[in-house]
């Protein structure tokens, strides 16, 4: 038996498939304005006869008719993560347009969680920003901010970081120093928040910038625990669903 | 009386009730009836009564006015005070246009200095209400109600008698009764009524002026859920109580939420519910100034400090009602609320008991935001 779990993100939507054990696969593609078609797209590329329940998250969860059943991204990271990285007792989620931290029971269910919903700021939004003003590409943050110094970005704002930086720039700030100083902003506000939830043991990482090293690093200097992540932490929400479908699959039977 | 059929009618005409109201009201002023328009729980109603006033609340729970109020006032301001000064400044809200005076206590500074701004266009006048619940503070009170008297005495020409406050207070202490024994039935597991249901009669019953009439109509509204109780229409459904800020239309998004994720509000401690009806007014003291100024100066809103009263209510809450979690609702800007979560978090969370936070206004932007936390929130009990 397989199960399907599919996460709609507001930047990219993965999907995984789960046999009790292990991943067998996942997918991942743009959300760009289209969620429920790229819902479909996923749910296509995944979906076979031996998949027997198909769970599906994040904000556009509702839009998949297949779904058996629907689950907060919130719920679905938690499990996803405690998947991939047993012996973690909380998540921090760094999303493409809100960041969440989660606290789990023993079970690795939600015992606690808080979110930041209101603004972009220390969101995958923050970074794309950074990217395009530095003209620096995403995915070669880790090398573009190696042995940087970073200068210090005061505003939370993801507007008015933007005018900070162009200032900086103007000043002939170098574009490393400026992007690690972002990444740090950015880290030391996540850090306050997963202090909030009071972690204790250690912390699972997830979201689109969990790839990068230097956003592990500079998360586990500011919360003071260890930060772990994975090489599929970004499937954690559609790993986490499909997990529980499983469950559900067999309470089903 | 004639007894509307199904419960959803019933609940439906409460509601209707608000739009009514602008009819009812014009109505009411051509019989020659004052009205007197009030904010906040703390005002005693039981002095307008008296002389026979209509009472009307005039704390505004949608986003209509916001952009005219936000021309006066800054707009990192509570929702709730920006409306409240949108409708008077727009006059499209009955109560506030057919107030001939309107009445407001120094409780959060927003509200403070709005009535300020207010009393430039309106007749206002503003009872001082000590922010401290101790015997000076029940003194001072006691003379503001007193002033407030004289006042009322003045403006309308009138004079109120103790009996008249007398009256006027057994009169509401039987409608508070009414009131609790109504909500009171959410105490039974499973709940025999959805919190939107339960919510729109505690909002509406602010709107009906013949005060005994409104009490025996909620009196027979308790009876007839009672006796239409289907014990499976909210079996399973854990049990929330929503504490915080005032909640009202705009703030329904939050028990939607709530509702449509496998969740019921059983209790609400906030301005509608248990936090300004809970307590009665004493009937025995002789002294009717006082009476009122005890029982309404005991009011356990953030606004007090210290603020004991709001914990004991909670934790008495949590056992009668036997609740599985608890949603706070905080207004955007509502400094005391938003504060004082921090206490009661840990009030709920020494309990056991899962407690969220939300802060929220009154657009709808947050509503997808809302939905999902309120969900895992729910997955989480």
């Amino acid at each position: 038996m397989l199960t399907l779990g599919i996460d709609c993100g507001s930047t990219t939507t993965k999907g995984a498939l789960f046999d009790g054990e292990k991943i067998v696969k996942t997918v991942i593609t743009a959300t760009a304005a289209r969620p429920k078609e790229k819902m479909q797209w996923v749910y296509d590329q995944l979906m076979n006869d031996d998949v027997k329940f198909v769970v599906s998250t994040g904000y556009g969860r509702d839009l998949l008719p297949q779904a058996d059943k629907k689950i907060t991204e919130i719920t679905c990271h938690g499990k996803g993560a405690a998947f991939l990285s047993p012996g973690i007792d909380s998540v921090v989620d760094i999303g493409g347009q809100d960041c969440k931290a989660i606290l789990l029971d023993r079970y690795n269910n939600i015992a606690d969680f808080m979110m930041n919903d209101k603004c972009a700021a220390g969101t995958g939004r923050f970074i794309e920003m950074m990217s395009r003003i530095l003209d620096c590409p995403i995915d070669d943050i880790d090398e573009f901010t190696e042995g940087k110094s970073p200068v210090e970005i005061s505003s939370m704002c993801t507007v008015f970081a933007e005018s900070e930086i162009i200032s900086l720039l103007a000043e002939g700030i170098d574009r490393g120093d400026i992007a690690l100083g972002v990444i740090r902003s950015i880290c030391r506000r996540t850090s306050f928040f997963a202090q909030k939830i009071r972690s204790e043991q250690a912390v699972f990482f997830s979201g689109g910038l969990a790839r990068f090293e230097v956003f592990r690093k500079t998360l586990e200097e500011f919360i003071g625990l260890p930060v772990r992540t994975h090489p599929q932490s970004q499937f954690a929400g559609a790993i986490g669903a499909a997990v529980i479908g499983y469950d559900m699959a067999n309470r089903k039977k | 009386m004639e007894l509307i059929k199904t419960l959803p009618a019933v609940f439906e005409e409460f509601s209707e009730q608000r739009k009514k109201s602008f009819i009812t009201a014009l109505e009411l002023k051509e019989k020659g009836i004052p009205f007197v328009g009030g904010f906040c729980t703390y005002l005693p109603k039981e002095i307008p009564m008296a002389m026979g006033a209509c009472m009307v609340g005039l704390c505004s729970k949608t986003g209509e006015t916001i952009p005219d109020a936000e021309k006066h006032l800054p707009r990192n301001l509570c929702p709730l005070i920006k409306s409240s000064y949108g409708f008077a400044l727009t006059d499209k809200c009955p109560f506030f246009y057919f107030s001939d005076l309107i009445v407001g206590e120094t409780t959060c500074d927003g509200k403070k200095k709005m009535y300020e701004m207010l009393a430039e266009f309106k007749p206002v006048h503003v009872m001082e209400l000590p922010n401290r619940q101790s015997e000076m503070g029940v003194q001072l009170y006691k003379e503001e109600i007193k002033k407030f008297k004289a006042v009322l005495e003045e403006k309308f020409g009138v004079t109120i008698t103790e009996d008249d406050i007398r009256k006027a207070i057994h009169t509401n202490n039987e409608q508070r009764e009414a009131l609790k024994a109504f909500y009171g039935l959410q105490k039974m597991d499973p709940p025999p009524m959805g919190g939107l249901d339960m919510h729109k009669v505690l909002d509406g019953v602010q709107f009906r002026f013949d005060i005994p009439k409104a009490t025996e109509d909620i009196k027979a509204l308790t009876q007839k859920v009672l006796d239409e109780y289907d014990p499976k229409k909210y079996e399973g459904r854990k049990r929330i109580l929503i504490t915080g800020s005032p909640i009202g239309c705009s703030t329904e998004k939050i028990v939607n939420a709530i509702e449509n994720n496998g969740g019921v509000v059983v209790c609400y401690e906030n301005c509608g519910g248990a936090r300004s009806v809970d307590e009665l007014v004493d009937e025995t003291n002789p002294d009717v100034y006082e009476a009122l100024a005890k029982r309404y100066i005991n009011i356990p809103c953030s606004c007090m400090s210290p603020n004991p009263g709001r914990p004991v209510l909670m934790e008495r809450l949590l056992e009668e009602y036997k609740i599985d979690g608890v949603i706070e609702v905080v207004l955007q800007a509502c400094h005391t609320f938003n504060v004082e979560s921090y206490t009661i978090k840990k009030c709920v969370t020494e309990k056991n008991i899962p407690y969220m936070f939300i802060e929220t206004d009154y657009s709808s932007t947050d509503a997808g935001q809302v939905n999902t936390r309120v969900g895992a929130f729910m997955e989480m009990l």
